[in-house]
């Protein structure tokens, strides 16, 4: 087996796991529920508290329908596995045994669109947020380096709302959140450039010598929309989205704090229109979808050209 | 207690006899109802209450009716539903209907928000029973076979799964629906779903380390 295939040693897994255990330990309302995936990094606490801690082995569907339970009996579940079966195969029960229940829980997933391409098809999932942002009420971050991760976590377990949680083992060099709204990292004049979670160090340095604003988001949902139209006031009404999973997924949202400025928008992100039946690394994969820094210059580049 | 539950199916399906006798349902829920949960409108929101999950949402014409008679709803709320404004529809929604633990109608959910509920129950330190509804056709869902085998292994033994038996199943369940339940840890019970003496003995069996199954079985087609 190829070393580091679940991302195990991934450091914002690591982050998560440590500091939900901490968490576990100091408050007797917080619940998780695994499927296998990552059950071993709870072992120990799950023999303290059996009933706060549960595996329910390799039963996806069971995984979110228990999470559901456990928050109707007064809980703050926490749901955790690689992000195809935390999201894309239980999707109704995510739907129904939440939100259609009026409950909250916190989904925490490793894995994201492509982080270890070696396995192919079945275990990447760059539709996860876009299914999530189709049901209402859900936070959606996207930490970007490991050190963004306890303090959303902390804040997801201290709430009682739907929270998504998108660990990857992608990271940026250095820490820009997590904020409230978008961070400004850098101000510029052509345009305004969005980086969503972990695609930041790939955007600094495809735009290292263009003259454009450089948001950065480690929540995605709910959407600043008064921060990104500040940042289009002071550059210019030209907007790039690099999020590093489905490309658009974020582009209504663009559209609407947009709805009355007169603006144009490029989205870059994970290729919708046709499955890369590629094997290789994530950078590989960054190439085949446009989000390696080459890749998001000469797309910005000619966004902007074709602007004059 | 029978014509006030015909009165109140009337008030639903305008039916004069026949259909609110033929609920597949009506035995069951009225001996909980009546006899087994430690329910009441008064606490609808009460930690300790019983729990009880209709996971087959479809067809909810004899639970809303029992809800009218314990006095979770008023009975003229029956006469206008289904419609746009009404609490009630085809599928029950909790966030609507006092009383109601979960909305349902999607087959295959109820029985592992029951077994959430009864974790949660159980690591609070709580003794309130938990009681998931089901058909025999649901049980195609392959969800509820992941409950199954969960709630088998983790000795939730204050969780009760009535499976109303109507033989509905596109594919039969060979050996049993019992045994099903039986070879994954479970204490099985199969009984005349009409029959409300057999009803209540199975459905308050003492606790004894495992989850319960109670097989109703009523007419084919009910």
């Amino acid at each position: 087996m190829k070393q580091g295939d679940t991302g195990q040693d991934a450091a914002m897994r690591v982050v998560f796991a440590q500091a939900l255990t901490k968490a576990l330990v100091q408050d007797s309302r917080l619940a998780v529920v695994t499927a296998d995936i990552s059950s071993a990094a709870f072992g120990e606490v799950r023999e303290r508290f059996p009933d706060r801690v549960v595996n329910v082995g390799i039963r996806e569907q069971a995984m979110i329908g228990v999470a559901g339970g456990l928050a109707l009996s007064g809980l703050r579940p926490v749901v955790h596995s690689y992000a195809p079966f935390l999201v894309e195969r239980p999707y109704e029960q995510i739907k129904l045994d939440f939100g259609h229940q009026d409950v909250g829980a916190v989904l925490v997933s490793i894995g994201g669109s492509y982080d270890d391409p070696v396995w192919g098809r079945t275990h990447q999932s760059p539709a996860d947020v876009t299914l999530i942002d189709s049901l209402p009420g859900w936070t959606v971050h996207v930490p970007g380096h490991p050190a963004e991760v306890e303090p959303l976590l902390a804040e997801a377990l201290a709430g009682d709302d739907r929270v998504y949680l998108r660990l990857s083992t992608r990271t940026n060099s250095t820490p820009f959140g997590p904020s409230e709204g978008f961070t400004v990292v850098r101000t510029g004049a052509r345009a305004v450039v969005l980086a969503v979670g972990p695609i930041l160090d790939q955007v600094l340095a495809a735009m290292s010598d263009v003259d454009v604003t450089v948001l950065y988001a480690s929540t995605i949902r709910p959407f600043d929309h008064a921060g990104l139209r500040a940042a289009v006031q002071s550059a210019a009404p030209d907007v790039v989205l690099v999020e590093p999973y489905l490309r658009g997924t974020s582009a209504h949202e663009v559209a609407v704090a947009l709805a009355d400025v007169p603006h144009r928008q490029l989205a870059l992100g994970v290729d919708r229109a046709e499955e890369k039946r590629v094997y290789g690394t994530a950078p590989d994969h960054d190439r085949l979808h446009g989000l390696d820094p080459a890749g998001i210059a000469r797309a910005v580049n000619a966004f902007l050209g074709a602007a004059r | 207690m029978e014509s006030r539950l015909a009165g109140l199916f009337r008030r639903m399906t305008g039916d004069e006899k026949h259909e609110w006798a033929a609920a597949s349902t009506l035995d069951v829920l009225w001996v909980l109802y009546d006899r087994v949960l430690d329910v009441s409108p008064e606490r609808p929101d009460d930690p300790d209450r019983d729990r009880f999950l209709l996971s087959k949402g479809h067809g909810p014409m004899a639970y809303y009716a029992v809800l009218a008679a314990k006095g979770f709803i008023a009975d003229d709320v029956l006469d206008r539903w289904t419609e746009a404004g009404s609490p009630l529809g085809q599928h029950p929604d909790r966030t609507l209907v006092p009383g109601v633990e979960i909305g349902s109608g999607s087959l295959g959910h109820g029985l592992a928000l029951g077994v959430g509920t009864a974790f949660g129950l159980r690591a609070q330190g709580r003794t309130a029973r938990v009681v998931v509804l089901t058909g025999d056709g649901e049980l195609d869902e392959g969800s509820n076979h992941e409950a199954i085998a969960v709630a088998g292994r983790h000795n939730l033994d204050r969780l009760t799964t009535v499976v109303v038996d109507n033989s509905s199943s596109s594919h039969g369940w060979p050996g049993g629906i019992a045994e099903r339940f039986a070879v994954e840890g479970w204490r099985a019970f199969t009984v005349d779903g009409h029959d409300h003496e057999a009803l209540y003995e199975a459905l308050t069996v003492e606790p004894d380390g495992r989850p319960t199954v109670v097989v109703a079985v009523v007419g084919s087609g009910e």
